[in-house]
């Protein structure tokens, strides 16, 4: 049966539909202990004495510990984008003598009950000397650690030569843009149970996620224990986003607890701690120019960036600033290009990727770029992207750029047929006299677009284990992690359909590291591609080999042989003489003369290597109407369009589609990690850390396409994880310009009603 | 410490006695003394209605509320919503309409609905996405949630 490309329903819904579903929180172990983690209340301070004393007298109280107590504990390394620049601004897991931003762990209590901990830690106190804060990457480069400044290091990545093309200019534009600090906020916050298992000899730590087989290499090399006596499991995971499953220092004292204390230790981490000390991402602050020539063609863009960093580098190292500056360019042709990513330290917290990391900033930047292009020599949006686009006969594109260690290489793309069909799709010169009729007639309404280049599938290689029993179920066991994308679903339907087996059949594994040696995890949009290559790689074996026994045991010549789900019989007799793949199983026993030298039953491990990314593309176009007495910005109108070459299962990408699209929503126009002039973050509830609820949100149309197929792996795929949420930013942006009438008005995201009151106000002084 | 008070809480239909404290938080108690975990926490602090149960059939945040104040009241869960092997109309028109990703919004979404849905078979749209306005998802965009609970809204018509 076909089951890739069909929208099938979910298998990963029952249990969460019923309540039965295991997030962290719903782990337990019996004579557990509960960890309490005491946060730094200032942003920047010398860390003196930690008294103790009343905390150490509460009921129930287990052990408390200080940094001191956790000196032999080396800092948190680097998974992403390594560079040596940056490893003096590594985490401790506890602060050692320095705090450096408001949510710092300082001390952690373990206690018999969660209230036993959390009352005991309201009761620790530190004495902090204040030192002056850095409150913004442009802010002066202020003081490490006496001898090391704020700015850890600078990316830089260049192609062509920029000089000239600035000597050759008709215009030169320049731009300063900004957006602000957001994050993902998975609905389900960090948590992880740690127990040691004597029986086994393993530390175990649940509530995993991302990840996993990265975490148990670093957090046993961090605990000194053999990689074997360390083993992770994934549960539910309530929201990845980029920023769930890294390793925090809370999940390493979690695990160092378990060893120490010997009990089973458990970690929850409230909404507060989340906001305050899971990574936070996006703050970036742009100086932009471009030279252009007279008609609109973009000879060179120069590109200088700050990063906000927060109080330190943790795992993902310069991941964010390394992408930023090479997927900048996006889809245009561009002949010369320089960019200098500054990665500075402030008193935030920490930042790292969140979903479309060094995306969402950098087409905001490149296409309010665009639009000011299009602008000054009076064009269209439309047309300045034309003019402007890699056109198909360029493809594959050499980017000239490399990020995560690959070489950027846009691998297949009609861009000028997407912008076409989405433009169609939404009726765009109607839409577009639609709105200046009404802004004739003193609406404030205007249409924005917003185009990218994504990238997905990073190698270098992922291995599936794929295995089928005498009863005919298959198990397919996998090194990824599902953050809640469908992962299950989808990468059952690829075994399905490849090996011939019914999908009910099937049962997909991920973020079990005692199950498989390798597994790079779910990140970077590059499970389906690289899982669901190593998949249809593995399930075709099977198939073959099971194919073989069959004609065997048939007595029919293989050629004349189908499979379908899971019964093997001539092709096109049905009913008539059949094997299933469970008989195959069966006849395939240790011993077997049908072995014919292969090793028994029907499994197999398969891999899936690429040395290149594949780079799905995207066009968003939206429409707003702003109300000039409250402020508020509506969307009336937005579409999604992106060819992801092909799409195992159309309904969860539209469902990865539409979600993206709303937390880009959010960025853009709600969501903000406010601090003030001390550093003390304003952002510390959902009261105000705003994200949208459905009231907010617009109906997102989607428009998937497969004009592309990628040609790097067997399926065609590319990742489509992150397409929704990309160009949000960079497209109200421009809907809000034409809405009251001032191009380049826009340049800060999230656009709140105090910018837009601002703006009218000096439209109406003008 | 202070004393532990006696409160009986009745879940599904079922009696559940246990000794908490007066602080103790009615989604704790779901939670740890009935062993409901179903019902998730997503704020402690009444935004994000990931803890919302039906409390003598209107939709409240248990994380809001004391244990001790829900003695007496009958109390839904998302565990109470199938009978058996049978889905209510609302978990089915969830799972046949992509209404969830991670589906941990999912259980207080399901009682929200539920909730909305059996006080006002008839409600319109516009007041729908009223109601559903009181939860948080950060994974669907809403969109297929809203899909969902029109679908359900038809077939729990009476
Ligand atoms: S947990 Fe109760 S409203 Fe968020
Ligand atoms: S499905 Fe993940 S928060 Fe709603």
């Amino acid at each position: 049966m076909n089951y890739i490309g069909r929208s099938v329903k979910r298998l990963e819904d029952l249990p969460l539909i019923t309540g039965r579903g295991r997030f962290a929180a719903d782990i337990s172990f019996p004579n557990q202990v509960y960890m309490r983690v005491v946060r730094s209340p200032f942003a920047h301070g010398k860390l003196g004495p930690i008294d103790l004393s009343e905390a150490l007298a509460q009921e129930g109280v287990v052990a408390i510990w200080t940094g001191k107590d956790v000196v032999d504990i080396p800092h948190i390394g680097f998974r992403l984008t390594k560079l040596a620049d940056l490893e003096p601004y590594r985490q401790t897991i506890l602060a050692q003598d320095r705090v450096r931003y408001v949510g710092e762990p300082i001390a952690v209590v373990f206690a018999e009950s969660q209230a036993q901990a959390e009352d005991a830690a309201e009761v620790v106190f530190a004495e902090i000397d204040d030192l002056p804060v850095v409150i913004r990457a442009i802010d002066p480069v202020g003081e490490f650690l006496p001898g090391r400044t704020t700015e850890a290091s600078v990316v830089r990545k260049a192609y062509g030569d920029i000089d000239d093309a600035f000597r050759r200019a008709a215009h030169v534009i320049e731009l300063e843009l900004y957006v602000g600090r957001h994050s993902g906020i998975p609905m389900e916050t960090r948590g992880a149970i740690a127990r040691f298992d004597e029986s086994r000899q393993v530390l175990e730590m649940h509530g995993a996620a991302k990840v996993p087989h990265w975490n148990r290499a670093t957090i046993s090399k961090l605990l000194g224990l053999p990689l074997e006596g360390m083993h992770l499991y994934e549960g539910h995971v309530g929201g990845g986003f980029g920023i769930r499953g890294e390793v925090y220092p809370e999940d390493v004292l979690t695990c160092l607890a378990a060893l120490r204390l010997k009990r089973p230790v458990k970690w929850i981490e409230d909404r507060k701690e989340h906001l305050l000390a899971a990574n936070h991402s996006r703050d970036q602050h742009h100086r932009i120019r471009a030279a252009i020539d007279e008609n609109g063609f973009i000879l060179g863009i120069d590109d200088d960036f700050f990063t906000d960093q927060g109080g330190y580098v943790r795992t993902h190292a310069a991941t964010v600033t390394d992408l930023a500056c090479a997927m900048l360019p996006g889809p245009y042709v561009i002949p010369a290009y320089r960019a200098a990513g500054h990665i500075r330290l402030t008193n935030k917290t920490p930042a790292g990727t969140y979903r479309a990391p060094g995306r969402y900033e950098t087409t905001f930047v490149r296409e309010r770029l665009l639009d000011a292009v299009g602008h000054k020599v009076g064009i269209d949006p439309i047309e300045v992207r034309r003019r402007n686009l890699i056109p198909l006969d360029k493809i594959p594109f050499a980017r000239g750029l490399d990020t995560l260690g690959t070489e950027v290489t846009y691998d297949s793309g009609d861009y000028f047929g997407l912008m076409d069909q989405a433009l169609q799709r939404v009726g765009y010169e109607d839409m577009k006299k639609a709105a200046a009729e009404r802004r004739a007639k003193g609406e404030l309404v205007g249409i924005g677009v917003g185009y990218f280049v994504e990238k997905s599938g990073l190698g270098p290689m992922d291995e599936v284990d794929i295995s089928v029993d005498e009863d005919g179920h298959v198990r397919v066991i996998t090194g990824v992690a599902s953050i809640g994308q469908g992962v299950e679903t989808s990468m059952a339907q690829i075994c399905a359909e490849r090996l011939g087996a019914s999908i009910d059949k099937i049962t997909v594994i991920h973020g079990q590291t005692d199950l498989i040696g390798h597994g790079m995890g779910a990140f970077a949009s590059r499970v389906t591609v690289m899982t669901g290559s190593a998949i249809y790689i593995g399930a075709g074996q099977l198939r073959e080999r099971a194919l073989q026994a069959a004609a065997s045991l048939l007595q029919v010549p293989e050629a004349e042989l189908e499979i379908d789900e899971g019964v093997i019989s001539r092709k096109g007799q049905v009913p008539g003489p059949s094997v299933t793949l469970g008989d195959v199983v069966r006849a395939l026993r240790p011993g077997s003369t049908l072995l014919n030298g292969n090793d028994p039953g029907l499994k197999t491990v398969a891999q899936f290597t690429a040395d290149h990314m594949t780079y799905p593309y995207g066009f968003h176009i939206g429409q707003v109407r702003i109300d000039p007495e409250t402020c508020g910005i509506e969307i009336e109108k937005y579409l999604v369009a992106y060819d992801i070459g092909k799409s195992i299962n159309p309904m969860l990408v539209e469902g990865q589609l539409v979600g993206g699209a709303c937390q880009g929503i959010g960025g853009a126009l709600y969501e903000q990690f406010v601090y003030d002039e001390q550093g003390q973050p304003l952002a510390t509830s959902f009261m105000d850390y705003v994200m949208p609820t459905i009231t907010e949100m617009p109906w997102v149309d989607t428009l998937v396409r497969e004009d592309a197929p990628s040609p790097l792996n067997p399926l065609g795929v590319k990742g489509a994880g992150e397409g929704g949420t990309n160009a949000v930013g960079a497209t109200l942006a421009g809907a809000i310009d034409e809405a009251l009438q001032m191009p380049g008005a826009i340049t800060s995201l999230p656009v709140g009603p105090a910018t837009i009151y601002n703006l009218l106000k000096k439209k109406r002084a003008a | 410490m202070t004393e532990k008070l006696d409160v009986t809480l009745s879940v599904n239909g079922k009696r559940y006695e246990m000794k908490v404290e007066p602080r103790r938080m009615l989604a704790d108690a779901i939670r740890e003394e009935c062993g409901l975990t179903g019902t998730h926490l997503g704020c402690e602090h009444g935004v994000c209605g990931a803890c919302t149960i039906l409390m003598d059939d209107k939709p409240v945040r248990s994380c809001l509320m004391f244990a001790v104040q829900a003695e007496g009241a009958e109390l839904r869960t998302v565990e109470g919503l199938a009978k058996g092997n049978e889905l209510h109309p609302i978990q089915q028109a969830f799972w046949d309409h992509h209404g969830l990703q991670c589906g941990f919004c999912t259980p207080g979404f399901l009682m929200l609905a539920t909730g909305v849905l059996e006080q006002n078979p008839n409600i319109g749209d516009e007041e729908l996405v009223h109601a559903l306005s009181s939860n948080l998802c950060r994974c669907t965009g809403y969109q297929n949630i809203l899909k969902a609970v029109k679908a359900a809204r038809e077939e729990m018509k009476p």
